[in-house]
This record gives structure tokens, C-alpha cells and sequence, in this order.
């Protein structure tokens, strides 16, 4: 179905019922309960899943399948951010021209940075794609002011011209929508002591990720995605197959650079408030967590890195000292005093540190990340099962 | 007929003379082996064939066309397919993927933009490398990973790559270098039938005489970058001048 | 002309910061194979070990002072630092004033000590890794170890003053000019040109830097030869991470020091490396300087007059152009990672 094969189709399917119902499940604590703070179902965090997640999908295309480590991509997130405003400055309030404009402009800007930095391989190419986005970042401060705002940010005014929509009836700022449904409004839904709350744009976003999803999905499967991963395992063989990996590398490139841009203007439709820092190295380097944390070149991988580390950066690192003396206060004082000192390290303020290191076990040990890691999980839990049912049929 | 031409090839690398005015003539439909002692210059010649060097003067003509200046791809959609010394395959990759490969480049050219079909509705794809495969006896392992084939089997799996896009030529770079007797003389059988059912057109550079003449049905003799002798393998054995070269080396 | 002498100057002071760590970021890609992007962290430590100094000479105890008062007629509690109690007024104030030249001599050994731990611990692994990977496994490390420095020493700059005889600015007078020029950044210049020459007298004149440079050209060769060169490489590590360290420590009181320096100064330290070549010592340190001239006259406002903002990108579109052009960089090895 749809071009897949029936267990990409059921694939496909679990993470599409997984996305839309995400509201119930990131919300699985009572609101009043002790654990309610490890709730995630709040619109802001659950946009950033979608949005984050939809980037690394892409940013996966070009470091997943052909091995290419960008260091360049928060540039083309921001190129993004800056067209999907301007957009909505100059023609319309709706969304679908900003993420239209955001995702072509971001194509544009990555075949030129793309075709250049497609010359080189390896780590010259990280280092290409490095100078690029530092060059981005600092235009975006100085240069490009007229165009980017600088330091304060490129935000909406009042007096945008707005061509397409009627002229303001109110003093306040206008808020993007798709066709009168406001990106802002949410409708909270009482259930018992639960509260879960859909918003318009996370379903906005959701709905663009899925797609973002099935269309990586349909490029992985793809003979196209299968010469990528042909690149990432032998260039040399593959140029003397007949085959010419630049045009191919480049295509990955500029589909990858198209999804950051996509990511990008979504953001930019969720908060219309864009400053540079978007755009830092730091920033790419970000994405190459996401991609590695939760499984590079895997389908689902990038999705869960990018969900988890948003999730970590809005969730550990609200929990402070006091929080966790009330969680280890059945320990004896010293103790206590003890455990709640070498957690507080690495959560908190210490969420980073504790990403570093995971990081770092993953490149060391787990080279398919979280994905890896649950299928190791999986497949020593189906044999011990197996061992205990005496089952003669041999493992795959 | 023949289907490759080098004329007056002429390579350096600073001050040494790796090619020093290389003819050479391939004729359609046989083994042509090119042998030599080492340091003769036999692989810059072949890198030269495929495109990865270019030759600071002369000529290699192709099929009427030159292949100067053009880059591997190219040379390798003009028919010419080539078969390393350490065979180079898609590691990652299935057994049934590495052999698709190359046909999709036959099928589709250099570059085609095809990320919206699906491979495994690539039915003839799919045909013809089961049918390669099954050539080479190596149907059963077609989902394996190719980087845990053994040796002989990956040289039989690049073997099966290159015949697969039915070249014109067929370029071997030390086919059977550092392998057991019995890999080699499977290798040998394995080339022999290729050359038997397909006539397929072989240019082999070998360093084997067992292998050499077991195979070619014409020897060109390079000895310090230039071409000493062309003849058949019989008059080949006997020649002077080819004692004198390998003795030489033999001395050293 | 005062002008632009004076840029020549801002150029060889900011040329050698970047020298000095694009030097080291080279021994350790040009001995061990491995790139390293933890190294911008060991310039960062190297800058904290002056900060530890500066708050080791000043840990202070209390004492009442019977000759002041405070507010309400009690005898005033001031804080005196141990090491004026201890040594006096005159050599225990030396320490404190001194204490960021002084951290040279704490740097050496700790830098050397976080270096050998690294490479013995992390980098030992990833030899025979793909340089993707190397590059993943530094960056995690890097952001473990400022991290660390976060957590002990907070998120803001600490500002870490020279030497107060050193910290106006020196009046020169020569070929008709006047300058005058921030002393500390001319003694950064003469530092960094002193480190980078013992560095190479190092590697030119002892049995040590022979093989070294040696295994350098060919690693497999002098493993065959018997000799021992992953002791030294290790060692060569240890000597770079000191390099780094050294280019820290001394660059604080130019830059007061917090936890992300390193990354900052990453970037800028691999597009120097690459300029001058990977693998080429020399190249390092030729690049770090035209680099940091080129940047110096590139923040000239007649220069910004003609071409707006290029002071911000200079260094990356000279390092985009090299590397489209001269694959090896400027002074690069053939065979070098060329592709």
C-alpha cells in the first residue's frame, strides 16, 4: 500500500497513530500528582518533538545513508525561520506560503552551499560545511541586519504590510494560522484528574512530520536511497559501477537542507520570533546528537534522538535538589544527602552533562543508538523467553 | 577487430617513466593478458584504461571513442567494467543489493533521480540479479552482508557486478593475487567460463603465469614501462627477450 | 601607517592563539591520525588552570584587625589571602598579582596528565575508527568536559587579570611611528612565538622529536624498526594538550574565561589546520598567522567601508577557497588525506 511493502505499511501506520495520540500519551500523569512535572503534553515541548523530529529525519537522509557529516545544517533551519517570517510580514498570515517559501529557500541555499562543499569528502567536507554556517551566523548578525533584525530578532510589527489579509482590526499582533484555524488555540480535554490538551499547532506540525516521515520512508526503500547507502559503503566502487556519486550526494544534500528548511519555517510558524543563534554551529551540532542518540541511519532513530533530548532539555533539567530530596527521602540522612548529590549532577543544570556521556557511550558501544539498543533489549528478552519455552526453532 | 586501441601512452611521476610509449590493441572476443615483473607499469597502464590517471600524452581509444579525460563513470557506462586486485565491493550492503546496483546503472544511467519507486517492486532488477547470482552459484546467500563473504566469494560477487552490466570489456587487475591454490584455480575455471558463455572481450593483468596461460589467448609483455612483445602464449613461453626480463627481475 | 602597524600587531597577537592550538590540534592529527575535536576544551581547561591559580593564592582566612573598625565600633574581620600571611606583603602580594603567568607552571604538568588520561583512555580506541566517528566521540568529550568546568566554576566569564605592571598599554616609538598598544596582547605574541619554537626545537634536535617526526611520515615503517611509538605518541599527545593548555592560560587575561571558549575557538582552530595543511606543522602555524593578520586588517573600517562585514567571514572564505583550490592546504604533505 502507498508504495510500501506491508511492514513499512504497518510501520508507517503505528508511528501515525503514535503521532496523532501523542497528547494522551506524553500526559500520562494525573495534573495533580507528584509525577506531573514529567508530563510533556504541553503544546510548546510537543511542537518541538514534531518539529525537531522532522529536521533529524532529514538531516538522516544525508548523514545516515551517505555517511556525509554535515556541521552546516542550523544554517539552513534558520534561512528557514528568516523566509517563513518574511512571509508572513509581507503576504499573509497563513502558514502554508511561509512553510512553502521556507522549504524552497532552504533548497536553494543548500544546492549553492552543497554544490561547493560536495567537492570535498570526509572530514574536509564536516569542516566545509562548519565555515559555511559560521559564515551564515555571522552575516545574519552584521551584514544581513536590514534583513534578519541582528541581535533583537526579526519579529512581526503592526505595520507589516500584509497584502493578502484584511487589514488589522485590533492593536495586537496577528497570529499565523492555516485558513482562520489560529495556530495558538488549543481545546483541553477533562478526563477524571487528567487534563490533555490538543492544539492546532502541534497537528499542524504533526501532519508535516508524517508526511516528512513517508516521504523518508519511500527514499529509504527507493533505488535512489539505495545508491546512498552505496556511497556511505563504497564510493570507489560505486564510480567505476558506472555511477556518478556527485549529483546523488547532492541530491541528498538539498533534500536534507529542505527538511531543516521545512523544520525552520514551522518554527517560525509556531513563534514568529527569529534570532540568529538559530543558526550557530552549536546548533548543527545539536541535530548530529539527535540523529546519533537515537540511531543514525536507522528510520525511527532520529525521531526518538530528537524527542528525547527535547524532552531532557525541558524536563531534567527542571529537576533541582529539592525535588530530588523529596523522591530519596526514605534513605537515611547521610545517604540521602549522598545520592541526591551525584543525581543532582546530572540532571538540572547537569542535563548536558549527562548527554555528553550517553553520546559518547553511543559512538563508543551502540553505534545504532536507542534503536540498537531497544532491538539488543529485544532480541536477549525473545531468547531468554525462547530458552524457557524450550523451543527448538533457531533464532534469526 | 579490435575493440581497444592505446597508442603512444607516455606516463611520469616526477622523474621516473612509468609508461614509456605504450601501444597496445585489444582485439573483440579474446583474453588479452598483460603481463610483466614488477614496477613494469601494468597497473598505471590499466588506471590510465579506467580513467584514473590520465596519460601525459597518447592516445586510448575505446570502441572509436577516446576515454582520455573522462572520469570512471563515464568510461564505465562507455562498456568498459573493472575488477580490483582486492575485490571492491558495498560492504554494508546485501549480496542481491551489490549485484542491483550495477544493473540500475545500466538500466538508468549515471545519475536518475528515482527516490519515489520502491526497489522491491523493481521486478526485472530483481530477475536479472537472481539470474547473475544463480551464475555464479551464490543464490542461496543473496541476503547476506557482503563484507561476511568469504574471499573467493566476494571476488565471485564483484565478478558477478561486473558481468551483470555486460561489458564490452572486461578489465582484471591481479584477479587472483594473494590466494590459495584452489581459490585461484576455482577463479581460473570461474573466468573461463565466463570467457566461454558470455565472450566477454578480457584485458587481465597478472603476475601468475599458471594463471597467464591458462587464460589468454594474447600476451603483451611490459618490462620498464614499455611493451616488449605481443604474440599467442606458445611463442610467448619460448621468447628471449621475455627470459631476459623476468630472469632479470628474478636476479633482483 | 599607525594604523596599519597596528593591525599587523593585533594579527600576530590573535595569529598566535590560533597557531598555538591549530599546532596542537596537528601533532595530535599528524602522530596519532585522529582528529580531535575536544581540543578547543583543552585551551578552555588550560584557561581555568589560571583561574584555579588565581583562587588558590587567594584563599583566604579571617583575622580581626585591631586598627579598623567597622560601622557599629566593633574590630573589623578582614579577609587576608594564606599566602600574604605566610610570605609578607611583598612576595605573597607578588603571587597573587602574578598569578597568571605563574599557572604556566601548574598547566605543564596537568595538561600533560588530562592529555596522557584522553589518549590512554578514549583516543587509544579510536585509531582505526573512521574520522566521522572520531569527530563524534571528541565532540561528546568536549561537551562532558565543559560541563565539568560549568559545574565548578559557573556559566559566566571570570575575569583574570595579568600582572598589574603589565596591564596599561606600552607607548612605542620607532621608524616615525607612534603606538601605543595593550601590553599583555605584545607579550601573547612573543609567548606564542617562544612556545611554537621550543615545539620544533623539540621535534628537530632530540632522539625523541626524530622519531616522532619519523613515525609522523610513516608510522608502520618505524613500528617495524622496533621502536616503541605508541609510548610516544602518548606522550606527543600529553605535549599537545600542554600546548593548548599553555595558549590558555595566558590568553585570559585577553579574554576573560567561561566554560564554552573551547567551542568557540574550535571552529576557528580547524579552519587554520586545513588552511595550512593537515599534517603540516609549519602549515599550522603559517596559517595562524596570515589567518589572524588577514583578520586584524579585515576588521580595518576603510576595509568595511568597501566590503561590509567582511571582517566576520574572512577566515572562512579564505579557508573555503584553499580548500577548493589546494586540496592539501597551504604547506599539506602529498597523500595526507587529500580527499
Amino acid at each position: 500500500m502507498l508504495g510500501l511493502s506491508q511492514k513499512d505499511t504497518r510501520f508507517l501506520f503505528i508511528v501515525i497513530a503514535l503521532t496523532l495520540l501523542t497528547p494522551f500519551l506524553l500526559n500520562p500523569f494525573p495534573t495533580d500528582s507528584a509525577l506531573a512535572q514529567f508530563n510533556a503534553g504541553y503544546p510548546a515541548l510537543m511542537q518541538r518533538f514534531a518539529i525537531y523530529g522532522l529536521m533529524a529525519i532529514g538531516f538522516n537522509i544525508l548523514f545516515g545513508l551517505t555517511g556525509y557529516l554535515s556541521f552546516g545544517h542550523a544554517a539552513f533551519l534558520g534561512v528557514g525561520s528568516y523566509a517563513a517570517v518574511w512571509m508572513f510580514k509581507l503576504l499573509s498570515m497563513n502558514v502554508l506560503p511561509a512553510i512553502i517559501m521556507a522549504t524552497l529557500l532552504a533548497g536553494l541555499f543548500a544546492l549553492v552551499i552543497g554544490f561547493i562543499s560536495l567537492r570535498r569528502s570526509g572530514i574536509y567536507f564536516s569542516i566545509l560545511t562548519l565555515a559555511f554556517a559560521e559564515m551564515s551566523y555571522r552575516l545574519a548578525y552584521s551584514v544581513f541586519t536590514p534583513v534578519t533584525n541582528g541581535e533583537s530578532g526579526l519579529q512581526l510589527g503592526l505595520k507589516d504590510p500584509r497584502i493578502l489579509d484584511a487589514p488589522l482590526t485590533s492593536a495586537s499582533l496577528p497570529v499565523p494560522g492555516l485558513f482562520g484555524l489560529k495556530m495558538n488555540s488549543s481545546w483541553t480535554l477533562d478526563l477524571g484528574p487528567w487534563d490533555f490538551t490538543f492544539n492546532v499547532g502541534y497537528y499542524f506540525c504533526a501532519v508535516v512530520a508524517i508526511l516528512g516521515f513517508y516521504l523518508s520512508l519511500r527514499i529509504f526503500r527507493s533505488p535512489f536511497g539505495l545508491m546512498l547507502r552505496a556511497i556511505k559503503s563504497n564510493q570507489n566502487r560505486l564510480n567505476y559501477t558506472g555511477l556518478n556519486s556527485r549529483p546523488y550526494t547532492l541530491a541528498a544534500f538539498v533534500i536534507s537542507g529542505m527538511y531543516a528548511g521545512l523544520a525552520g519555517g514551522l518554527l517560525a510558524a509556531m513563534d514568529p520570533l527569529v534570532g540568529a543563534e538559530r543558526m550557530q554551529w552549536t546548533a548543527s551540532g545539536e541535530v548530529v546528537l539527535m540523529t546519533i542518540v537515537g540511531g543514525v541511519g536507522t528510520l525511527m532513530g532520529p525521531v526518538l534522538g530528537a524527542g528525547f533530548i527535547k524532552y531532557a532539555e525541558n524536563i531534567f533539567s527542571k529537576i533541582n535538589e529539592s525535588i530530588l530530596h523529596s523522591w530519596f527521602s526514605w534513605l537515611p540522612d547521610g545517604l540521602e544527602d549522598a545520592v541526591v548529590w551525584i543525581f543532582a549532577r546530572f540532571v538540572g543544570e547537569g542535563w548536558h552533562l549527562t548527554l555528553g556521556l550517553m553520546f559518547m557511550v553511543i559512538v563508543i558501544a551502540l553505534p545504532g543508538g536507542l534503536v540498537e539498543g531497544g532491538q539488543r533489549i529485544a532480541r536477549f528478552l525473545r531468547r531468554k523467553s525462547d530458552d524457557s519455552a524450550a523451543t527448538t526453532t533457531p533464532a534469526e | 577487430m579490435s575493440i581497444l586501441e592505446v597508442k603512444g601512452v607516455n606516463k611520469r611521476f616526477g622523474g621516473l617513466q612509468a609508461l614509456g610509449n605504450v601501444n597496445l590493441s585489444v582485439k573483440e572476443d579474446t583474453c588479452h593478458a598483460i603481463i610483466g615483473p614488477n614496477g613494469a607499469g601494468k597497473s598505471t597502464l590499466l588506471n590510465c584504461l579506467v580513467g584514473k590517471l590520465i596519460p601525459d600524452s597518447g592516445s586510448v581509444v575505446f570502441d572509436g571513442q577516446s576515454v582520455l579525460g573522462r572520469k570512471p563513470h563515464e568510461i564505465n557506462q562507455m562498456g568498459i567494467s573493472r575488477v580490483f586486485q582486492t575485490p571492491e565491493i558495498f560492504g554494508d550492503l546485501t549480496v542481491i543489493e551489490n549485484v542491483m546496483i550495477p544493473c540500475f546503472a545500466k538500466r538508468d544511467g549515471s545519475f536518475r533521480m528515482h527516490a519515489y519507486e520502491a526497489v522491491h517492486q523493481e521486478k526485472g532488477i530483481i530477475e536479472q540479479a537472481e539470474a547473475i547470482l544463480a551464475d555464479v552459484n551464490m543464490l542461496d546467500k543473496r541476503h547476506m552482508h557482503a563484507a561476511s563473504l568469504s574471499r573467493g566469494d566476494k571476488r565471485r560477487l564483484e565478478m558477478a557486478m561486473c558481468l551483470v552490466q555486460e561489458p564490452r570489456l572486461l578489465l582484471l587487475d591481479e584477479p587472483t593475487a594473494g590466494m590459495a591454490r584452489a581459490d585461484t584455480n576455482n577463479t581460473i575455471e570461474l573466468l573461463k567460463e565466463i570467457r566461454k558463455k558470455r565472450r566477454i572481450t578480457m584485458a587481465i593483468i597478472e603476475h601468475d603465469m599458471h594463471v597467464v596461460f591458462s587464460l589468454a589467448e594474447r600476451i603483451t609483455v611490459l618490462a620498464q614501462g614499455t611493451p616488449l612483445v605481443e604474440d599467442t602464449p606458445e611463442n610467448i613461453k619460448g621468447h628471449p627477450k621475455v627470459r631476459e626480463a623476468y630472469l632479470g627481475e628474478a636476479q633482483v | 601607517m599607525d594604523a596599519l602597524f597596528l593591525q599587523i600587531l593585533n594579527g600576530l597577537e590573535k595569529g598566535g592563539a590560533y597557531a598555538l592550538i591549530a599546532m596542537g590540534l596537528t601533532l595530535i592529527f599528524g602522530t596519532l591520525g585522529v582528529v580531535n575535536f575536544a581540543h578547543g576544551a583543552l585551551f578552555m581547561i588550560g584557561a581555568f588552570v589560571a583561574v584555579t591559580m588565581q583562587r588558590i593564592f587567594n584563599i583566604s582566612l579571617e583575622i580581626v584587625d585591631a586598627t579598623q573598625k567597622d560601622f557599629l565600633g566593633n574590630p573589623l574581620k578582614v579577609k587576608v589571602p594564606y599566602v600574604i600571611e605566610w610570605f609578607g606583603e611583598g612576595f605573597g602580594g607578588f603571587l597573587i598579582d602574578w598569578s597568571v603567568p605563574l599557572a604556566i607552571l601548574l598547566a605543564i604538568p596537568v595538561m600533560m596528565l588530562v592529555g596522557f588520561v584522553m589518549e590512554r583512555g578514549l583516543i587509544k580506541h579510536f585509531y582505526k575508527r573512521p574520522h566521522a566517528d572520531q569527530i563524534l566521540v571528541t565532540f561528546g568529550l568536549a561537551i562532558v568536559l565543559q560541563e565539568i568546568v560549568k559545574y565548578f566554576f559557573g556559566a559566566n566569564p571570570i575575569p583574570t587579570p595579568a600582572p598589574s605592571d603589565y596591564r596599561g598599554t606600552i607607548d612605542m616609538a620607532f621608524f616615525g611611528l607612534n603606538l601605543s598598544y595593550p601590553i599583555w596582547r605584545l607579550i601573547y605574541f612573543f609567548f606564542s612565538a617562544a612556545v611554537i619554537a621550543a615545539v620544533f626545537a623539540f621535534l628537530q634536535f632530540t632522539t625523541f622529536g626524530m622519531v616522532v617526526r619519523a613515525g609522523m611520515a610513516d608510522r608502520e615503517t618505524v613500528g617495524l624498526l622496533g621502536i616503541d611509538i605508541d609510548r610516544r605518541f602518548t606522550l606527543m599527545f600529553g605535549i599537545a594538550a600542554a600546548v593548548a593548555g599553555l595558549a590558555g592560560v595566558m590568553y585570559t587575561p585577553i579574554l576573560s574565561p567561561n566554560y564554552h571558549m573551547g567551542m568557540d575557538f574550535l571552529v576557528l582552530s580547524f579552519v587554520v589546520v586545513v588552511v595550512g595543511g593537515m599534517g603540516s606543522l609549519s602549515g599550522a602555524v603559517a596559517a595562524g598567522f596570515l589567518l589572524g593578520i588577514l583578520q586584524a586588517f579585515a576588521s580595518m573600517n576603510e576595509v568595511k567601508d568597501i566590503i561590509p562585514g567582511i571582517d566576520q567571514i574572512i577566515i572562512y572564505l579564505v579557508a573555503i577557497v584553499i580548500l577548493l583550490t589546494r586540496p592539501r592546504g597551504l604547506l599539506g604533505r602529498k597523500g595526507v588525506m587529500e580527499d
